[in-house]
């Protein structure tokens, strides 16, 4: 068997690299893990921002994103770096990156009050994902940050995030609606009428209105698809830049386990490399014994305190030696990077000093 | 919060007290075919355990739905499957679902309806999206009737908007764990659903406690000598140490199922953490026995 590299620890990975993105399905601690590679990157001497979607409400009033926007501020602590916090705001984002793109302030306005643009933020599958990368690019693309940790939203197709680029600038681009909004000739014209009559047909099923909207938003946004599709491409390329290490984010259970593996093959079919998993709410393992021999010393004592004891022991034997069986595949398809196992706590994390727990974890190796 | 795993366990109860039930899956992958030893759910329909039997169990199936497929059904259904190919393969389904938010959920919730309308089944359980997702998933139909004030669609929105707030004819169960995140989530959830869908909320289910055990407050080594047993070296610390972590999560839970009666008026229906990790047809019967011993135990429905 061939040696393996020695891959980066996940310390290692946040004093180095300039953006790291946790992912992974919902409900596994993708939030509290990005806060605290952000805490110790600012430990660390670093200038570092965490970029978060939806934090729990005690975790945000610990970061001080109470009613903030899309603006980092600054969370004080006794560290060397800095560290900064913000929220995504999904909307905001894409207003600014429509005004960036507009190749007049007329088209930016015309776009910003259309109706459909504005169900777009909140209704177009995707776009969320791609706000986040797009804020990730620009945080990266300013001086202020050594490096920004992103909280990618909880999807429900795993790799949203990195196809919502690519996705949003084909839907932009249309070709149904390129078709109405192009002045036809020819065959072309021909084409533009048997559109117009499908499209005829759509609005009897949902309202005109709602298809004169799309029509209206179409038009104002002709000539920025380049633009946007640009944009989308630079984003894919700095994620699979070696600047950018991709932190997969799991609990110890089959089905979220079973999601991360998926997760992972996905990246890898992406040219992207998993640099390093947390997996979060581990149970204690109490020692090395097995769950079937404990349970059989309860069988034989049953009915008495000392049964109960060792029918607990057995059910802690066993949670622990599936979830390291569950666990074990996944750190195989993600090898060799690291693997970070972080144990329930006795609370939620909910301020600076929980975020320190967590963090003793993190310089652990398999 | 383990909605896949209750969804299965409520089927299997309500089998279990002879009603038929039909349990519909939104989002996929959910390995709720694997929790009754079968394979991935499909748009088609499969019986997932049958029924009859000395008890005179009811059936339980299972079908997935997706907006694109409820679409076409819905086209065709309104003699209208001539623009449907068209519609879902161009991918103007996206455009048209950008225009008029809710609608995606609207074919959902609308295919869901003709299927619990259609009586086929006793019960129809629907595995919704997850906490965030669940609010604008049932305000969909609310939201569109303003958006498209005529039409099918229109029609459609009022239909399941009836159905949703006929507390006769739906409830929402919420699930939950016994945690301070979910249990915030949860009664965030609950208030907003109240407010703004109108919808009746059923009991919660508080999934994952720790089953009380025996012994686990008593010291080892006196446990021991109650029995003349000879302990290991080092195992009474090892058996304190398992028993001490049961009892102090057993507190943390104790305080997060108070902390959520405290906050929301509803009844709980509590359901065990199963060790094993992995939910199969055996661990799915234990969870369909305490679902029902809890329904027992709630106060009579007016």
């Amino acid at each position: 068997m061939a040696v393996r590299e020695q891959a980066p620890s996940l310390r290692e990975l946040l004093e180095q690299r300039r953006i790291l993105v946790c992912c992974g399905s919902g409900g596994v601690g993708k939030t509290t893990t990005a806060a605290v590679l952000a805490m110790e990157a600012a430990r660390a001497g670093r200038r570092a921002v965490v970029v978060t979607i939806d934090p729990a409400k005690r975790l945000a009033d610990a970061l001080g994103l109470e009613g903030l926007t899309g603006t980092p501020s600054r969370i004080e602590g006794a560290w060397p770096g800095e560290l900064w916090a913000m929220m995504l705001d999904t909307k905001s984002t894409f207003d600014d990156l429509v005004v960036a793109n507009a190749s007049s302030p007329e088209q930016g306005e015309r776009i910003l009050q259309n109706r459909f643009y504005r169900n777009i933020s909140g209704a177009l599958s995707g776009t969320q994902e791609y706000m986040a990368m797009e804020k990730l690019y620009e945080l990266h693309q300013r001086s202020d940050f050594d490096v920004v940790v992103v909280d990618t939203p909880p999807t429900r197709n795993a790799l949203d995030f990195i196809d919502a680029p690519r996705r949003l600038s084909h839907f932009l681009d249309h070709r149904l609606f390129r078709m109405i909004t192009s002045p036809g000739r020819g065959i072309a014209k021909a084409v533009n009428v048997a559109a117009q009559a499908f499209l005829r047909t759509v609005a009897k099923v949902v309202g005109a209105e709602v298809i004169d909207d799309a029509v209206a938003f179409f038009q104002a946004f002709e000539g920025m698809e380049e633009g946007f599709r640009d944009r989308a491409e630079a984003v894919l390329h700095l994620l699979s830049d070696d600047d950018t290490a991709f932190v997969l984010v799991a609990s110890p259970r089959r089905d979220t386990i079973d999601e991360a593996r998926y997760f992972a093959e996905k990246l890898a079919d992406a040219d992207i490399t998993v640099r390093a998993l947390v997996v979060n709410r581990m149970h204690p393992r109490f020692d090395r014994g097995l769950a079937e021999a404990t349970r059989e010393r309860a069988r034989t004592f049953e009915g008495t305190d000392l049964g109960g004891l060792y029918r607990n022991l057995a059910d802690f034997q066993l949670v622990a030696s599936r979830e390291d069986e569950h666990l074990a595949g996944l750190a195989e398809a993600v090898a060799p990077a690291p693997v970070v196992r972080v144990p329930f706590l006795s609370s939620d994390v909910h301020d600076l000093d929980g975020l320190s727990e967590v963090a003793t974890f993190i310089n652990q190796r398999l | 919060m383990g909605k896949t795993v209750v969804s299965a366990t409520l089927a299997r109860a309500a089998a279990r007290a002879g009603l038929s039930a039909l349990v519909i899956e939104v989002e996929g992958k959910s390995g709720l075919g694997a929790m009754y030893g079968q394979a991935s759910l499909e748009y088609e329909e499969v019986t997932l355990s049958a029924g009859g039997g000395p008890g005179g169990e009811g059936d339980v199936r299972a079908r997935t739905l997706t907006p694109d497929e409820a679409l076409l059904d819905y086209l065709r259904d309104h003699g209208l499957s001539r623009i449907s190919k068209r519609l879902v393969a161009s991918g103007a389904l996206d455009v048209v679902a950008t225009a008029a938010p809710g609608i995606k959920d609207i074919l959902i919730l609308g295919k869901v309806k003709q299927l619990e309308r259609s009586g086929e089944a006793d019960l129809v359980i629907l595995d919704a999206p997850a906490a965030g997702h669940a609010i604008t998933f049932l305000q969909a139909a609310r939201a569109l009737l303003d958006t498209v004030r005529v039409g099918p669609i229109n029609a459609q929105a009022k239909e399941v908007l009836e159905m949703l707030t006929d507390h006769a004819r739906c409830r929402v169960v919420l699930v939950t764990l016994p945690e301070e995140t979910p249990v915030n989530e949860l009664v965030d959830t609950a208030f907003s659903l109240e407010d703004r869908v109108g919808v009746g909320l059923g009991p919660v289910v508080v999934n994952g406690l720790y089953d009380d055990v025996m012994g686990v407050g008593a010291d080892p080594i006196a446990a021991a000598a109650a029995v003349d047993a000879t302990l290991r070296a080092g195992e009474a610390d090892v058996l304190a140490a398992a028993a001490r972590f049961r009892m102090d999560r057993m507190a943390l839970q104790a305080e997060q199922v108070a902390r959520l009666a405290e906050q929301l008026p509803l009844e709980q229906i509590r359901l065990p953490f199963v060790f094993t990790t992995e939910i199969g047809p055996a661990e799915l019967d234990l969870l369909a026995d305490r679902f029902l011993a809890e329904v027992e135990r709630l106060p009579e429905v007016v």
